[in-house]
């Protein structure tokens, strides 16, 4: 039970401090389920943000829900999800209820330019983390080049992209499979 | 009362579905919303830029924020809970059976070999999303697109979300145990003295 109650704040605290959505929540995510809890790895990271992004959902949620499935089962999964989500029901219904300027308010719009220029930054400081864990060899420099390009100079889906790349990775495990067979069992 | 809690029901409903077919983040819950406010009566279209712009500069995942400003307007404070509850439901268990079936082929060379050219895609799609914030709130490319001149160059640059933005990124690398947490509160500073 101690541990549910540790993982819901950890995901309170996240869901309470990410500004702009799933990407922008891995920085967070890093530090609190990687490097503070040990929860989960870098690498497992990735595979659930490339998962929840091709399965319906939010995927700062299913991202909440994979690691807490992972480390307690259903009970964590649901821990995990109802954390990441609570801070946003209370923010939401009291900026709903309670303040009818906040979009036009000057201090939240100056604020908001500021955690923008911080968000790239941490954003920048996560890709890099990610590189050094994800990115192994040309294969992956070139997977990562492409895809790159791809999303920012075209309009494709970040599905087509994943599964793009998972077909690519399912040809090359063929492929080394067939050239040298007994390879494995040694 | 038994329209309110035929509403909520409603409310459930529809969110459910929107958090089953929604596959791409949050906001693919928008065409959802403008579906459901056409089809009933306690939703406003009026309300979704609105909606859209508060998800957007709260904290937390854009499609929670939706879903609960959607359900706040449509039946208040239950309305926000069991909305953003519905949505996030089907993902849940989705992702549990995902969870069981990678778990099952955990050692499998083939779901080994898949992975490993998706996390240098993933990675790369972060970069990106990197990339489209930090083209409108640290450069602004339109500037250029008048033409490239010395002026324009210069005016490209905000200089002082540049120097936020290199100081933040500088402050992490050098004190490693900086909480994330410590830059954000740090950057709504910033951005109110300066009025950024």
């Amino acid at each position: 039970m101690r541990e549910l109650i540790k993982m819901f704040l950890a995901f309170a605290r996240i869901g309470a401090f990410t500004f702009g959505g799933g990407y922008a929540m891995l920085p967070m995510l890093q530090r609190e389920v990687v490097e503070r809890y040990g929860w989960t790895t870098e690498s497992e990271l990735m595979d659930y943000f490339a998962v929840g992004q091709c399965t319906p959902g939010v995927i700062a949620v299913n991202v909440a829900t994979f690691i807490g499935y992972k480390r307690r089962g259903i009970p964590g999964a649901i821990f995990a999800t109802l954390g990441v989500i609570t801070p946003s029901i209370i923010i939401i219904t009291v900026i709903a209820a309670l303040i009818s300027g906040f979009i036009g308010n000057e201090y939240v719009a100056h604020a908001l330019a500021g955690i923008r220029a911080v968000v790239c930054a941490l954003i920048l400081n996560a890709v890099i983390k990610f590189w050094k864990s994800g990115v192994k060899d040309w294969i992956g420099i070139l997977i990562f080049a492409a895809a790159l390009a791809l999303s920012v100079l075209t309009p494709v889906s970040p599905i087509i992209i994943v599964v793009g790349a998972a077909l690519i990775g399912a040809a090359l495990t063929l492929a080394r499979g067939r050239g040298n067979g007994g390879a494995e069992n040694g | 009362m038994v329209e309110y809690l035929l509403t909520l029901l409603m409310l459930m409903w529809e969110f459910f579905k929107a958090g089953l077919f929604a596959i791409g983040g949050g906001l693919a819950t928008i065409p959802f919303i403008y579906d459901i406010a056409a089809r009933y009566s306690w939703l406003d279209a009026a309300i979704v830029p609105d909606m859209i712009a508060i998800g957007e500069s709260t904290p937390g995942p854009i499609g929670v924020n939706i879903a609960t400003y959607a359900g706040y307007n449509a039946a208040g404070v239950p309305g926000a809970v069991l909305a953003t509850l519905a949505l996030v439901f089907p993902s849940m268990v989705v992702i549990i059976l995902v969870s069981k079936v990678l778990k099952k082929f955990a050692e499998n060379r083939f779901v080994d070999g898949v992975f490993y050219t998706i996390r240098p895609a993933v990675t790369a799609m972060i970069a990106a999303a990197g990339w489209t914030v930090l083209s409108t709130s640290v450069i602004d490319l339109s500037a250029v697109s008048a033409g490239w001149s010395f002026e324009n160059l210069l005016a490209m640059f905000h200089p002082v979300a540049l120097v936020l933005f290199a100081a933040a990124f500088a402050a992490s690398k050098i004190w490693k145990k900086l909480h994330p947490i410590a830059l954000i509160a740090a950057g709504a500073a910033v951005g109110i003295i300066f009025k950024m």
